[in-house]
C-alpha cells in the first residue's frame, strides 16, 4: 500500500500543471471558434481588433503560416477556409493578458457563408459506410456460421437496440499548452497523456526533426483519452508563439472543449441474440451505427468486446459510420468497450429475464474455453470467478429475481450484475535505469502520470526489480527527452513502461555485479523485440460489477446505493492506486448510466453543454458506497509483473450493471442512456 | 470579457448614485461574473453593493422576518428563527448549488439570477431573452428542462431559484429602493411571465435596488424538495414548496409553489384553492394537483415534467399530514 509519491506536491499546489510554468515575457492566446455549423470563412476582420491596446496578433487561414504535414486534420489549424464543424477553431488572437486576447476573440468579427449541418445520425442515413478498420487496428466486421439463419430458429430470441448519447471526457485540467521557441527549437509545456508522442507528431506539423522539439508535462489533471493525442491547442500555441516571438500559453476554456478535444461518438447499437431455453447462446448478432466528423475519421470499437465475452456458435459483428458536420470524436476512457458492453450486458440481463435463468448462472453457462472469435487460448480468464465472489460478497443469492418485488416506502429497489472487460495491452517502450554514486536510483521513462499512480507504480516495480527500498529509487517521467514511450492509453502503461522499467533494472543489476564505478552506472533497456516475440494468447482483463439502486417511484430518481466491482486484472502492483483506478472507473459508470449527455443541437451543429453545470458527471453526494475488490489472478503470459491493465475496466459493465439494477427495481426497461427522471417517470 | 470599472458602494444612496444604464449591481456575483465571462452580460461597470448593511435577517414582533439582501445564501439557511419558524426556506436554499456558491451568493443576488437556457447562455446564438427580437431555438430545439407553464412563443424560459419558490410560498415580498424612494413588490409580482417581453425577468426598473425581503410568518408545517438529475449540485427539473394546515381532517391552509416549471416561481393558487376547505386526503391532493396543471402547455421534450409536478404536489401534501418531512 503505497500513498502516490508526489501527494504532497499536489495537495500544496508545489506540483506544476502546463498553465503554471513561470516564464518571463509571456503571452496569451484565445482562440475563436466557428459560428456556423458547416461552410465557408468568408472574411476576417483582423485590424480592428489589432487595433485594441494589448493586442499583438491575430491568426486565421488568412496569414497563418503553411504547416508541414499534419497527420490529423484536426491539427491543420487555418490551413483552409472550410468550416467543418461549429465550433471547429478559425482564428486565434494573442495578447499581452488573457483577458486582451479573450476580449479581442470576442470582438473579431468572421464572415461566413454558412450552409446547413447535417448532424444527426440515424440507422437510415444514406451515407453510413463500412471503415476499413476500427480502433485501433480491428476489422470492422466479423461473422461465423450462419448468424441470421441459427437466430431465427432459436428457441428464446432478444431483438433489441440500444443507444448511447455523445459523452465528454470532461478531466479536470484543460487542455493546455505553453509554446517557447528558442534557437534549438521548441520546447512544449503540455497537458498530455503522451510526451513522446506529441513530440513525433508536433514535429512533423512544423517540419523539425523530434528532436528539435521536447515537450515536458510532469503533473497531468486528468485525460481519459482526450489527451492521448495533441490537440489543436498545442499546434495555436507553437503558432502563435513564433508569430510574436515571445512563449504564448493557451488553456482551452472549458466552453470551448466539447467542440475542439474530442468526445465518445453516440451509439445506435441493434442486438439480436439467440438462444435455448436454458440461456445457451446459439446466434449473437452486434450491428452498431455511429459517427464521425469530416475532418477525420475515427471510428469507435464498439461491438469488439462482444467478439470475446461469451461462446455462441453464431456470430456477427459490424461497425457502420457516417461522417457528418459534428466535432471528432476520439477515445474515451475504454473506447468501444464502454459502450459495447453496456448494451451486450444488458441484453444478456434481458435474455436471463426472457429464460427465467438467473444473471450470474446465466453468463456461467457462456463461458467460452477459448477465445470465440480467433480460437486462441484465454492467457487467463477469471470472469467466473469475479461473478461467483462478487455475489457472495454482495448478496445476490436472497435477490428475488423479480422485478418491481422490493419496495421501501416510495422507494423501488433493486439491484443488478454486469462483467467487464477489457484487453491486456502491451507495446514497446525504453527506459534506463542509474545507479548513482551515492547508492540510490534513478529511472527515466517518458511516461505519464495523468492522475492514475503511474509514477508510484513504475517506482514499486524499479525498487522491487533491483532489490532496493522505494525511498532510494528516482522516477522521471513525463519529459520527451526521457527514454522515448508509449501514451498513457489502452490502459497499458503498467505492462509497457513496467517491462521497460524491469529490463533496464535487471540489465542494470547484471552489470552492478561489477561493481559500482564511482561516477555511477547507467544502462537501458528496448522492449521491441521482447513485445514481438510474444506468444499468441488472447489476453484480456475481466471483471463483475454489482449496483444496488434505489429509484422514487413519484420522480423516477434513480440513485445507486452501493456498487461493487470484482476484478481479475493479474497481479496488482499497488492496491491503493489500483483500488482508485476502479472505483473512478465505477463513478465514471454511474454518470453515464444517470447523467451524462452531450446534447446536439439539430439547427445549430454543436454540443449545447458547454459546462459542468450543463454537463451532469456525479457530484458526491451521487457515490454513497461505491466498493472494488480483485481477485487472485497469476498469469505467466502477460509480462515480467504479471499484471493486466486496470485503468478503464472500471467503467466498462458499470452502467449496464446500474440499468439492470433499475430494472430490477421498477420493471422498466430503458435501453437509451442516460436513464433520467425525464424516462422513468411516464412509465413509473 | 469587455473591460468594465469595479466600484465598491458606501450607502444604498451612494450606489443609487452611481448607477447608469451601463451599470449593475454586484452581490455575490456567483451568476453575473460567469455571464460576464461568457459574453452574455456585458456592464461597464459593477457597483458592488455586497458589503451594504442589509446583511442581517431581523424577526418582527408578529414572528415574521426581514432577510437583508446581502445576507449570504448560506447564513439564511442556518438561521435558526428560519429553520424554525419557515423550514421550507432554508431546505430551498440548501437545495441550490454548492457549498462554495451558497457562500458567497446573496439573497438579492438569488432572486436576480438568469435563466440557465443552453441559448441564453451561448452569445453566438439567437435569444429573445438575451437578444430581444432575435428569435426563440429552444421552443424546437433543446428544452427538456424548460417551463411547461406561462412561457410564451417569444420564450420557454425557467427561473433557477430555488430560494424564490420557497418566497412565493410564504408570501415573502421585496424591499426596493430606488431615487425615488422605497416600495415593496409582493414575491407573486416580483418575477415576470415572459410574454413579448422576455429579457424582463422581473417589475424593476433600471437602478432600482434590492434591500431586502420580508417574510411574513407561517405557522404551519412546511417542506421544499426539489427533483433533479443527480442528488446535489443540479437545476430542479421541477421543484414544490408547500406549506399544510390541517384541522380535523380538513384542509384549513394551504400554499404550494413549483420550481422549474416557468419563467418565475409558479404559485399554485388552483390547486390552493381547491385544497381549502377539502378532506386532507390522496384524493384531494390529486385533484388540486390536476387542477393547477390543466393549464400546463409542454413542449415536445418536457411532456414528463406535467406527471412529474402533479407526483410531487400529491406526495409532498401526503407527507406534510403524514409528518413524515
Amino acid at each position: 500500500m503505497t500513498e502516490r509519491l508526489e501527494s504532497r506536491e499536489k495537495v500544496t499546489g508545489a506540483a506544476r500543471y502546463a498553465f503554471e510554468y513561470p516564464v518571463e515575457n509571456v503571452a496569451y492566446a484565445a482562440a475563436v471558434q466557428a459560428s456556423v455549423g458547416r461552410g465557408e470563412v468568408v472574411a476576417v476582420d483582423a485590424d480592428s481588433v489589432l487595433a485594441l491596446p494589448g493586442v499583438l496578433a491575430v491568426l486565421s487561414h488568412e496569414n497563418a503560416p503553411k504547416l508541414h504535414d499534419p497527420p490529423d486534420g484536426e491539427l491543420a489549424l487555418f490551413q483552409s477556409r472550410t468550416v467543418s464543424y461549429r465550433g471547429q477553431f478559425v482564428a486565434v488572437v494573442v495578447g499581452e493578458t488573457l483577458e486582451t486576447a479573450r476580449e479581442g476573440a470576442r470582438r473579431l468579427r468572421v464572415e461566413y457563408a454558412a450552409e446547413s449541418p447535417d448532424v444527426r445520425l440515424r440507422t437510415d442515413h444514406p451515407d453510413l459506410y463500412k471503415p476499413d478498420k476500427v480502433n485501433p487496428t480491428f476489422p470492422a466486421d466479423t461473422e461465423q456460421g450462419e448468424p441470421e439463419d441459427a437466430y431465427g430458429c432459436s428457441a428464446v430470441r432478444v431483438d433489441v437496440t440500444y443507444t448511447t448519447p455523445a459523452e465528454h471526457n470532461n478531466p479536470m485540467e484543460p487542455h493546455t499548452t505553453l509554446a517557447q521557441w528558442n534557437d534549438d527549437g521548441l520546447t512544449l509545456y503540455d497537458s498530455t497523456q503522451g510526451a513522446s508522442s506529441v513530440q513525433n507528431i508536433i514535429a512533423r506539423v512544423f517540419g523539425l526533426d523530434r528532436t528539435q522539439v521536447r515537450v515536458v508535462s510532469p503533473h497531468v489533471g486528468g485525460g481519459f483519452g482526450s489527451k492521448g493525442s495533441p490537440r489543436p491547442n498545442v499546434v495555436i500555441a507553437a503558432m502563435a508563439a513564433r508569430a510574436v516571438g515571445r512563449p504564448v500559453k493557451f488553456a482551452v476554456p472549458r466552453q470551448q472543449m466539447y467542440a475542439t478535444t474530442g468526445y465518445r461518438t453516440p451509439t445506435i447499437q441493434r442486438f439480436r441474440v439467440g438462444a435455448d431455453s436454458d440461456g445457451r447462446l446459439n446466434a449473437v448478432l452486434h450491428d452498431v451505427v455511429e459517427q464521425t466528423s469530416t475532418v477525420k475519421e475515427f471510428a469507435e470499437q464498439t461491438a469488439t468486446p462482444t467478439r470475446v465475452m461469451y461462446q455462441a456458435p453464431h456470430r456477427r459483428t459490424s461497425h457502420r459510420l457516417v461522417a457528418l458536420d459534428v466535432p471528432t470524436p476520439s477515445w474515451m476512457r475504454a473506447p468501444g468497450e464502454t459502450p459495447g458492453m453496456y448494451a451486450l450486458e444488458s441484453v444478456m440481463d434481458e435474455l436471463a429475464v426472457a429464460t427465467g435463468v438467473d444473471p450470474i448462472e446465466l453468463r456461467i453457462r457462456n463461458e467460452p474455453d477459448r477465445d470465440p472469435e480467433n480460437g486462441l487460448p484465454f492467457s487467463s480468464r477469471n470472469l467466473v470467478a469475479c461473478l461467483q465472489e462478487g455475489a457472495e460478497r454482495f448478496g445476490w443469492a436472497g435477490r428475488d429475481p423479480a422485478p418491481r418485488a422490493r419496495r421501501e416506502g416510495r422507494k423501488l429497489v433493486g439491484m443488478g450484475v454486469a462483467a467487464s472487460t477489457y484487453p491486456a495491452y502491451m507495446a514497446p517502450n525504453r527506459a534506463t535505469a542509474r545507479a548513482e554514486p551515492d547508492g540510490t536510483f534513478t529511472i527515466r521513462i517518458a511516461a505519464a502520470d495523468i492522475g492514475t499512480g503511474a509514477r508510484t507504480t513504475l517506482a514499486l516495480i524499479a525498487a522491487e526489480t533491483l532489490k532496493a527500498d522505494l525511498g532510494d529509487v528516482r522516477v522521471e517521467i513525463g519529459d520527451s527527452s526521457l527514454p522515448k514511450a508509449t501514451v498513457a492509453g489502452g490502459s497499458s502503461g503498467t505492462a509497457g513502461w513496467g517491462t521497460a522499467v524491469v529490463r533496464a533494472c535487471e540489465a542494470l543489476r547484471a552489470e552492478l555485479n561489477g561493481g559500482l564505478p564511482a561516477e555511477g552506472l547507467e544502462v537501458s533497456a528496448d522492449t521491441t523485440e521482447e513485445v514481438k516475440a510474444r506468444e499468441a494468447f488472447s489476453r484480456h482483463a475481466f471483471g463483475a460489477q454489482f449496483a444496488e439502486v434505489e429509484v422514487d417511484a413519484d420522480t423516477g430518481e434513480v440513485r445507486v446505493r452501493r456498487m461493487l466491482g470484482v476484478f481479475a486484472a493479474g497481479r496488482i502492483i499497488n492496491p491503493v492506486t489500483a483500488r482508485s483506478q476502479f472505483i473512478g472507473g465505477m463513478t465514471m459508470g454511474i454518470g453515464m448510466a444517470l447523467m451524462e449527455e452531450s446534447v446536439m443541437d439539430r439547427e445549430f451543429g454543436d454540443y449545447l453543454n458547454r459546462d459542468l453545470a450543463q454537463y451532469h458527471v456525479p457530484s458526491c453526494a451521487d457515490v454513497r458506497d461505491v466498493d472494488a475488490v480483485w481477485v487472485e489472478e497469476s498469469d505467466p503470459h502477460l509480462n515480467p509483473m504479471g499484471a493486466k491493465g486496470i485503468g478503464e475496466i472500471g467503467i466498462v459493465g458499470a452502467a449496464a450493471a446500474v440499468g439492470n439494477a433499475v430494472h430490477h427495481a421498477t420493471g422498466v426497461r430503458v435501453r437509451s442512456l442516460p436513464i433520467t427522471p425525464a424516462t422513468l417517470v411516464p412509465r413509473l | 470579457m469587455r473591460p468594465f470599472t469595479y466600484e465598491r458602494a458606501t450607502s444604498a444612496e451612494d450606489a443609487l448614485a452611481r448607477h447608469d444604464h451601463e451599470t449593475y449591481y454586484l452581490g455575490g456575483g456567483t451568476n453575473l461574473v460567469d455571464l460576464m465571462r461568457l459574453g452574455v452580460e456585458t456592464p461597464a461597470r459593477l457597483v458592488d453593493v455586497a458589503h451594504l448593511p442589509y446583511d442581517q435577517i431581523q424577526l418582527t414582533p408578529d414572528g415574521g422576518l426581514v432577510i437583508g439582501a446581502a445576507v449570504s445564501n448560506s447564513a439564511l439557511a442556518a438561521d435558526r428563527a428560519v429553520r424554525e419558524g419557515q423550514p421550507m426556506l432554508a431546505q430551498a436554499v440548501l437545495a441550490g448549488a454548492s457549498g462554495q456558491i451558497r457562500n458567497l451568493a446573496t439573497v438579492g443576488g438569488n432572486l436576480l439570477q438568469r435563466t440557465r437556457c443552453s441559448y441564453f447562455q451561448d452569445a453566438a446564438k439567437p435569444c429573445n431573452k438575451r437578444n430581444p427580437g432575435s428569435g426563440c431555438p429552444a421552443r424546437e430545439g433543446e428544452h427538456h428542462n424548460l417551463a411547461i407553464l406561462g412561457h410564451s412563443t417569444a420564450c420557454v424560459a425557467t427561473h433557477p431559484s430555488d430560494m424564490a419558490v420557497a418566497l412565493a410560498a410564504l408570501n415573502a415580498s421585496v424591499r426596493v429602493r430606488n431615487r425615488a424612494g422605497e416600495r415593496t413588490i409582493p414575491m407573486d409580482e416580483f418575477h415576470r411571465l415572459p410574454g413579448a417581453e422576455p429579457e424582463r425577468d422581473t417589475v424593476l426598473e433600471p437602478g432600482d435596488l434590492v434591500t431586502a425581503v420580508e417574510v411574513p410568518p407561517l405557522g404551519m408545517p412546511s417542506r421544499y424538495r426539489k427533483v433533479r438529475e443527480r442528488a446535489s449540485f443540479a437545476f430542479a427539473l421541477v421543484s414544490i414548496a408547500a406549506a399544510l394546515d390541517v384541522d380535523d381532517g380538513v384542509v384549513r391552509d394551504v400554499r404550494v409553489a413549483l420550481g422549474g416549471v416557468a419563467h418565475k416561481p409558479w404559485r399554485a393558487r388552483r390547486a390552493e384553492a381547491v385544497l381549502r376547505g377539502s378532506a386532507a386526503t390522496r384524493e384531494s391532493f390529486l385533484r388540486a394537483a390536476e387542477a393547477e396543471l390543466e393549464a400546463a402547455a409542454p413542449l415536445r421534450d418536457n411532456a414528463y415534467k406535467v406527471p412529474l409536478a402533479r407526483n410531487l404536489i400529491v406526495r409532498t401534501l401526503t407527507e406534510l399530514v403524514e409528518g413524515t418531512a
